[in-house]
């Protein structure tokens, strides 16, 4: 990193006027950079409500003479610093030594940090605000899946789940505004509740550099981060509004910031988005509509030296899940797959029907943080959630207003961080976290709970080091320890516990002695002591290339629904089942990243490979039968396995306003305790765009962007055969092979009109699936019932002011 | 000075909240309320009755269902009904009232697999569409085979009497065998 300096304006020559008085004390002092202890030349000293002023010479010193006993107040100004003042009381001669911050430099340089990694060793892509704001009205999965290596798994098409190289749910880490996302990640079906627009930025970290936020980064870390603001007395803020010809909708977003010199800031962001029914090339996703409200407030004030940062962000997810994907037994599975549309398409509709979810997220926190001269900088955070999961479903009498899935998590977690710099060459990093989790699954719901009551106790510990080897290389290094302990309260059917798991003989020490019937009362208990690493290398050379590569060991405590679940899983039409002897999941994980970051002509090849011993997958294991007919059972079970591949993207200026990017991402999973292909790997996918941008006109940008991705070919083969005694005939059910290829097209435009001296207007037209493609995708869990999206036109208008 | 002070007016309001939540309601806790653990489906000619009974008391996991099967005469008209209940409630839940209830949402099919068993539903939902709690099950020559009953909600309805063509979603597949002798 090239050091920061302060450029002086030298005020050379202005003397001291001095006054004939019968005072005749001296002030010597220096001034030094509260960074970095460098001398600080040309800061001028002025005593308050005099004229008597100096200036620092090369060495930082200073000296005022003929100084009367007494207290004076100095004030100390140095451009690109803050200005400081000292109260001091004068007897005699003194030397006073005065530090001054780099602030305002700090601060005001956003623009250049943007582009600079969150650890310098780390591989990772950065999604800047301009790209996040062209998808305010989406979720935070589809921006992320612009990222080469990075897709998603989807539940229809608002439920989206950002997948890195594959792994997704509780293998992924979400750190939003520096709290871990606990919302009960852990479903397939339960999307990141985290509203895109509150976001400045977005890394997502491929790479081992994770040990600060959490052990088990097996997949990655998606690291959300707030806009900053400089240090100065400004108002501004932006209103954004966007509408979609698919699914009539849209979103209105608006937010206004507030800055003061002194280094408070607050900032206040709501959005409301609504859309209707969406629709597939050739009929309505009936049922598919959504409504959100969120709001965030930020407000704080930042110092070189210290500061605090408050924020709280709320999230209402009104979304209706596809009606189609409703369904009773295997039978009426069969009959979906078979057939090519939806059994229910009707006209449109604003209306949010059954099945549906609403989601609420409330996310607290407060952050303190102090810089210590010479040593480094102490932070302490504490940070609450509260996240609560309704799921409503088609049910007989007029249950439909009771949800079937209604779950509270409380998660408080309170950490520490310290930065220490005090060495040259070395950086250590190094905190503590104490967190405690409650799950409530909230009574009234009339079903058994699919996530039982639980709590859950945390403390982890970690450090990580980085240390320049020479001008072009850095080495990085962390270790981490994490505690857990899980203590639930659940009901087993009295026979799965004693004869079907053999719970009674594995876990005598669970039980209660209470029995109800045909369910028996238990407390399961689990203690896990995770331990991780992290191993990283960087260089660069010449031509702006350089060279990374990170290794890691991460390590995964199994989740509730793969310890408990345990029931009927409607849109699946299977039975879920987890197992109490499930053990952790232990990643080794090997990055390598050559990058060449150039507008001319710049790439980024990064290869990887994952092993992970005792890899918990959901498979079918057998069918079942019950009053509602067959069904597979789907029991998570345990596997070694190894996800490799490589992820691609090249940049290449054509001309002086036309632009080329292109990406590939290879990838392939084994599951190598069976020999056969992971299940839900993304397939093979590739894209290409071509960009026309003009800043003089308008900073008029036209580009033409192409996504394939190919059918993937490598899939468990998990499909069997069941009867159906309607038609007296043994029916294939075919729930594992994939769809077809795919190609789509999109355009984008944008242009930028200067309305009035400080505020400008965005306004941009975007074309998804420009020739109305119909098509399926391997990743949606609602393959079986309905196609992707149709062609959507989309105006976004943006006015900053 | 005042962050700290803000940090622990934070953490002690987390605190309390903690504490006023830790509401762990083990004894509060909710039993499948819409589960169907018994269908009955009675047969009666006037003079004999015979039933068929479909029983699974501990829910979809667990023990495998009870079923008791049927044996009927050849060449004869019996009236029939379809009963189901939720015995985990006590007193058992009838639950072909609520099915009754909404009956423009539900239909049963009845299938069978021996030649000459014919099931013709005898009921109307509010919408004089075929609901099928009553019946009449007519039988011809000798045979063994089996006997459906689908329930399902949402049905298409009028439909042509198939579960397969009414789409919807399955609430009730059971299959009993039978004997005509």
């Amino acid at each position: 990193m090239i050091k920061q300096f302060c450029f002086c304006v030298l005020v050379f020559f202005l003397h001291s006027n001095a006054i004939a008085q019968d005072c005749n004390l001296s002030l010597k002092g220096k001034v030094t950079d509260f960074h970095n202890n460098s001398d600080i030349i040309g800061a001028s000293i002025q005593i308050e409500d005099s004229n008597r002023f100096t200036t620092t010479n090369f060495d930082g010193e200073f000296e005022l003479k003929n100084i009367c006993e007494g207290k004076i107040t100095l004030i100390i100004k140095h451009i690109a610093c803050e200005t400081k003042k000292i109260s001091m009381y004068i007897d005699k001669n003194t030397f006073k030594n005065i530090f001054l911050e780099h602030h305002v430099e700090e601060l005001t340089n956003i623009e250049i940090k943007a582009n600079t990694k969150t650890a310098k060793t780390s591989v990772e892509t950065t999604l800047k605000k301009e790209v996040l704001s062209s998808f305010s009205d989406q979720s935070i999965g589809d921006a992320l899946k612009t990222i080469t290596g990075v897709s998603s798994l989807n539940t229809g098409n608002t439920i989206v789940k950002p997948m890195i190289h594959g792994l997704h749910s509780s293998r992924l880490l979400i750190i939003n505004n520096k709290v871990r996302m606990f919302d009960q990640e852990w479903g397939e079906e339960h999307a990141p509740n985290i509203d895109i627009n509150s976001s400045g930025r977005i890394d997502v970290i491929k790479g081992a550099n994770t040990l600060k936020y959490g052990s088990d980064a097996i997949g990655g870390l998606i690291l959300i981060s707030p806009e900053r603001f400089a240090v100065k007395d400004s108002i501004f803020g932006s209103t954004q509004i966007s509408l979609n010809s698919n699914g009539l909708g849209g979103n209105v977003n608006t937010e206004i910031v507030k800055t003061y010199k002194n280094g408070f800031y607050g900032k206040l962001q709501s959005n409301y988005k609504q859309f209707g029914d969406f629709k597939a090339p050739n009929y309505y996703l009936t049922n598919t509509g959504q409504r959100n409200f969120n709001t965030s407030i930020a407000i704080g004030k930042n110092s070189y030296e210290k500061g605090f940062n408050a924020y709280y962000s709320f999230v209402n997810n009104n979304m209706a899940i596809l009606q189609s994907s409703h369904i009773g037994n295997v039978n009426d599975l069969v009959n979906a797959i078979n057939s090519n549309e939806p059994r229910v398409t009707e006209i449109f509709s604003y209306k949010i029907n059954f099945p549906k979810q609403t989601i609420t997220h409330h996310l607290g926190k407060l952050e303190a943080y102090k810089r210590f001269k010479d040593f480094g900088k102490l932070s302490i955070q504490y940070d609450f959630q509260i996240n609560r999961r309704k799921e409503f479903d088609l049910r007989r009498g007029d249950r439909s207003n009771i949800p079937v899935v209604d779950l509270r998590l409380f998660t408080n977690s309170i950490q520490s961080d310290l930065e220490i710099n005090y060495f040259d060459n070395l950086d250590i990093n190094t905190g503590v976290l104490l967190r405690y989790q409650q799950n409530d699954a909230v009574a009234g719901t009339g079903t058994n709970p699919l996530i039982p009551d639980f709590d859950k106790y945390d403390f982890g510990v970690y450090a990580t080091t980085n240390y320049d080897l020479d001008d072009t290389s850095e080495l990085s290094a962390g270790f981490r320890y994490d505690f857990s302990r899980i203590k639930a309260r659940k009901r087993y059917n009295i026979t799965d516990w004693n004869e079907t798991y053999n719970y009674d003989e594995l876990f005598p020490e669970f039980e209660t002695g209470a029995v109800e019937g045909t369910r028996i009362f238990t407390k399961p208990e689990f203690t896990f002591h995770n331990i991780s690493a992290s191993l990283g290398y960087a260089k660069s050379f010449q031509k702006n290339l350089s060279l990374f590569i990170n290794y890691g060991l991460a390590s995964r405590l199994p989740n509730p629904s793969e310890l408990f679940s345990d029931g009927l899983h409607h849109s699946a039409a299977r039975i879920e089942t987890g197992l109490l002897t499930m053990q952790k999941e232990v990643a080794n994980k090997f990055v390598v990243s050559l990058e060449k970051q150039n507008d001319n002509f710049g790439f980024t090849i990064s290869p990887y490979y994952k092993h992970i011993n005792g890899f918990i997958q959901l498979i079918p294991n057998g069918i079942t039968t019950t009053i509602r007919g067959a069904f597979p059972v789907w029991e998570y079970n345990q596997t070694n396995a190894q996800i490799f591949g490589i992820d691609v993207d090249v940049n290449k200026k054509i001309s002086e306003h036309f632009m080329y990017n292109g990406q590939v991402s290879l990838i392939r999973g084994d599951n190598l305790s069976e020999n056969t292909p992971l299940i839900h790997m993304p397939a093979n996918n590739f894209g290409n765009s071509i960009s026309y941008n003009n800043q003089k006109l308008n900073q008029l940008s036209i580009s033409l962007h192409q996504n394939t991705v190919l059918q993937q070919n490598r899939f468990p083969d998990y499909n069997f055969f069941t009867f159906n005694p309607t038609t007296q005939q043994d029916v294939f059910v075919d729930i594992s092979s994939t769809p077809p290829a795919y190609t789509l097209f999109s355009l984008q435009t944008s242009a930028v009109f200067k309305l009035f001296k400080k505020g400008d207007l965005k306004i941009a037209f975007h074309v998804d699936n420009l020739l109305n493609t119909s098509y399926r995708n391997y990743l949606n869990r609602f393959r079986y019932f309905a196609d992707e999206l149709g062609r959507n036109f989309k105006i976004n208008i943006k006015l900053n002011y | 000075m005042k962050t700290i002070k803000l940090l622990a007016l934070f953490i002690t309001t987390s605190l309390v909240f903690t504490a006023c939540s830790d509401d762990h309601d083990d004894h509060d806790h909710d039993h499948e309320e819409e589960l169907i653990t018994t269908v009955i489906y009675t047969l009666t000619d006037g003079n004999n009755t015979v039933t068929l009974q479909w029983e699974d008391l501990d829910g979809d996991t667990g023990n495998a269902p009870v079923i008791t099967d049927g044996i009927l005469s050849a060449n004869t008209t019996y009236t029939g009904s379809i009963q189901l209940l939720n015995k985990t409630e006590t007193p058992a839940e009838d639950i072909t009232v609520e099915v009754k209830t909404e009956g423009d949402e539900h239909e049963f099919f009845y299938s069978s697999s021996v030649s000459g068993v014919t099931i013709n539903k005898t009921d109307v939902d509010g919408n004089d569409n075929p609901l099928g709690i009553k019946t009449t099950l007519t039988t011809g020559n000798t045979g063994t085979g089996s006997l459906t009953i689908v329930l399902k909600h949402e049905p298409t309805k009028p439909n042509n009497g198939t579960a397969d063509n009414a789409g919807g979603s399955t609430d009730l597949e059971v299959t009993f065998n039978i004997s005509v002798q």
